[in-house]
């Protein structure tokens, strides 16, 4: 395979202009607001702009919508973690020559949207899994918690979806941002109501509205960016199964694969990365998505994650905007994990900066578990 | 005592599981099988997923099994699931090595009732005309 290692950087982020609550605006147009943002971060226009990516909608809804023309399109759909696995596909397209700046646009009126697109009854999750109520992610990924629980205890689990829950909203206190404003404690979490047993509230990720872009370039053209590239040295992507019930170990994410296959192209180990954005679309995500990525063994996850280790002040920093559980979640959330990472490499987080951040792993997990992407990327 | 029209999603049954809704609505669990791989695959497909052969044929199932996941579901996904909650939604490893979806039905909505491991059996419940969901319950 071509080493495609630090060819290409990330030269602008940013969200759309308001994000949480914001029932005045469509889905397009968080898409739109987000792209004139991150371009404007990057130093660019749109008329630079000559690949065109996003998810849940196809590029020609976007691209009509936003008045962009592409030469080289990628609407791969693959969940939330579709955006990390754009940008494995802007580097290929970049070093392939089918484009010089990459557009990766989001925007979901995830709370506020007027009409929520049927599904196609041939798939086998409509057959199947829908007429029992698997409907909505919060019942999937719980049935991969009881067996998580029954495999190595429920009482320990339990305690490593609590520090989870807990650290991650001490982060979006930090963050202007984030939905949540309130401190969460350890009562606060155990207290909060059933969704589905063995969730509670507060192991489940928001739904917001919100829009997001990422701007790839190429080396050379990122070197006259506005702003310090942020490069990609290592990226992969995969998939296991569609529904949960085909999932083939509910207790193991396909980020085993994608982990140590984007620290090898990397040149990395695990205890080379500062910051981890990894995807919470629940409590439970998180935990398995550090076994699966490698930075401790199955089972290990409850220790990995004990005594509020990735808070702040914690040596194992984690989801430092406050993530999908107390920041923002409008439905496919990984690019808003690639807008933080890029933001602590360059410095700009304010209250909530890692100190000496230099390289982050950033996951997004997508669907019922059924997807990762893994990108490492690091500051100039 | 009039019923109420069943309100909740319905499979659209597909060229490759017409047999598949058929058997249910005889209250008979069919699976596909491969005969290359000597073993049944859920859900169906008339090619194998494992190795591609089309040498496959249906089979029906002993509705045996044990439960492998679950989770108890208090807020209801849609309004149609509301009369429902708490309900237990279910993954079963059935007898035969396949896992399906369901419902565990006769049980308390309880997680001290409901082990992982524990013994299930199928049930059929005949939800309208033409559709007859399989689900499981605690082997007596």
């Amino acid at each position: 395979m071509a080493d495609l290692s630090r060819t290409a950087a990330i030269v602008g982020v940013a969200e759309s202009d308001e994000i949480g609550t914001v029932p005045n605006k469509s889905s397009l147009q968080h898409h739109m607001e987000a792209a004139a943002n991150a371009l404007d971060d990057a130093g660019l226009t749109k008329s630079d702009v000559d690949g065109l990516f996003t998810a849940g909608y196809s590029t020609y809804a976007t691209g009509d919508y936003l008045g962009i023309k592409p030469r080289f399109t990628d609407s791969t759909t693959v969940g939330g973690s579709s955006f990390i696995i754009h940008i494995a596909h802007a580097i290929a397209a970049i070093n392939a020559g089918w484009c010089e700046v990459a557009l990766i646009t989001h925007g979901q009126a995830g709370r506020s949207n007027r009409a929520p697109q049927p599904a196609d009854p041939s798939l086998p999750t409509l057959q199947y899994e829908i007429p029992y109520g698997f409907i909505g992610q919060p019942i999937n990924y719980a049935m991969g918690a009881t067996r998580y629980m029954h495999q190595y205890g429920e009482e320990r689990t339990r305690q490593a979806l609590a520090e989870i829950a807990v650290s991650t909203r001490k982060w979006a206190l930090m963050n202007p941002k984030a939905a949540m404003k309130d401190p969460m404690s350890f009562e606060d979490y155990h207290n909060s109501r059933w969704i589905a047993w063995p969730f509670h509230l507060f192991d489940c990720c928001l739904v917001t509205d919100a829009g997001a872009a990422v701007v790839v370039t190429s080396a050379e053209r990122a070197r006259s960016a506005k702003k310090p590239p942020v490069w990609v040295l290592g990226a992969a992507e995969s998939h296991d199964h569609l529904g949960i019930s085909t999932m083939p170990d509910l207790t193991s994410s396909v980020s085993r694969h994608t982990g140590p296959a984007a620290l090898g192209m990397a040149g990395l180990t695990h205890s080379d990365i500062d910051l981890a954005m990894i995807y919470d679309s629940f409590t439970y995500t998180v935990l398995i998505t550090l076994e699966g990525l490698g930075f401790c063994g199955p089972g290990e996850g409850p220790d990995f994650v004990a005594g509020q280790r990735t808070a702040p002040g914690g040596d194992f920093p984690m989801n430092t905007s406050g993530g999908g559980l107390s920041y923002t979640h409008p439905g496919m959330y990984g690019i808003f994990l690639i807008i933080e990472a890029v933001r602590q490499l360059r410095g700009e987080c304010g209250e909530r900066q890692v100190p000496d951040c230099g390289i982050s792993l950033v996951n997004g997990t997508g669907g019922a578990l059924s997807s990762t992407g893994t990108v490492v990327l690091a500051r100039d | 005592m009039t019923q109420q029209p069943y309100s909740k999603p319905l499979p659209t049954p597909q060229p490759e599981s017409d047999f598949y809704w058929e058997k249910t609505k005889e209250h008979e669990l069919w699976l596909r099988y491969c005969n290359e791989c000597n073993q049944a695959y859920f859900y169906p497909r008339d090619i194998c997923p494992v190795c591609f052969s089309r040498n496959t044929t249906w089979v029906q199932a002993s509705g045996k099994g044990t439960l492998h996941t679950f989770a108890i579901v208090h807020r209801a996904p849609t309004p149609a699931f509301r009369d429902d909650a708490p309900f237990v939604v279910a993954i079963v490893d059935l007898e035969e090595g396949p896992r399906m979806p369901t419902n565990l039905v006769e049980v308390e909505p309880d997680p001290s009732a409901i082990h992982v491991g524990m013994p299930v059996e199928v049930v059929f419940e005949d939800v309208t005309e033409e559709i007859t969901l399989p689900k499981f319950k605690p082997a007596g």
